[in-house]
């Protein structure tokens, strides 16, 4: 049987200072798809939740995105950014609560612009969570060699945040 | 303690953690304002929008229950 869902890397493991961006690098472009896997949280204190934000090769321009956002809240979809994967939790949650994200990438080493989607679930002991799905672009040709995530806040993810990057290999 | 980076070398499998450089952390300061101003609009868009349709059901003379079905 084909190895089609390889870990690429290793898993990154956000220690107890925490950590600004969590990057993948030197991507191979050996795989089909990439899938990364997160579970995380901010350290942000002034709101109720922050947000994963994505980039690509370093580049935080060209990417356009639409979400569907449910949870128990008035507003259903408030997003500051066109790299948004999802809301996340933050200081203002259940303790120890970390978010769940996936994101998708489907043949991110073609010469064509890379749509991507995600599906993420920010849960909390309270009436205040959030859902997201996330259908996104990046408008640009070249092949996706790194992957980097922040914090909308530009906060800091905290201890105990994971990410692993796998590669989809057709079979 | 400065802020750190997280680096997954996907060829080698070697994790690196290390500090942003002066030009990163000028840019995460400026992305926090800047996240931060689009947030209030957001918001503030959300709010002009809520009390314009409270006041058309006003206008109507809708009470949020009945607006709430008419729009479900």
């Amino acid at each position: 049987m084909a190895n089609t869902y390889v870990k690429i890397g290793s898993t990154v493991n956000v220690g107890l200072l925490g950590a600004a961006t969590i990057s993948f690098s030197s991507i191979p472009a050996t795989y089909t798809d990439l899938k990364v896997v997160l579970s995380v949280r901010s350290d942000r204190i002034s709101a109720d939740q922050d947000s994963l934000l994505v980039s690509f090769n370093g580049s935080t321009s060209n990417f356009t995105n639409k979400s569907l956002e449910g949870g128990t809240v008035t507003t259903v979809s408030s997003f500051s950014s066109a790299r948004f994967l999802g809301s996340i939790n933050d200081t203002n949650n259940t303790a120890s609560v970390f978010s769940s994200v996936e994101l998708y990438v489907p043949n991110y080493a073609s010469s064509s612009f890379k749509s991507f989607s995600t599906d993420s679930a920010m849960e909390n002991n309270s009436n205040f969570y959030y859902l997201d799905l996330t259908a996104g672009l990046w408008s640009d040709t070249s092949a996706i060699t790194s992957i980097t995530f922040t914090t909308g806040a530009s906060r800091n993810f905290v201890q105990y945040s994971t990410a692993s990057l796998y590669g989809i290999l057709k079979n | 303690m400065a802020d750190t980076k997280i680096i997954v070398n996907c060829e080698t499998g070697e994790v690196s953690e290390v500090e942003l450089t002066a030009e990163e952390v000028a840019q995460r300061e400026a992305d926090a304002v800047a996240y931060a101003k689009a947030k209030a609009d957001e918001e503030q868009a959300a709010a002009e929008k809520a009390e314009a349709k409270a006041a058309i059901a006003e206008r109507l003379g809708l009470t949020d229950a009945e607006l709430a079905l008419l729009l479900a």
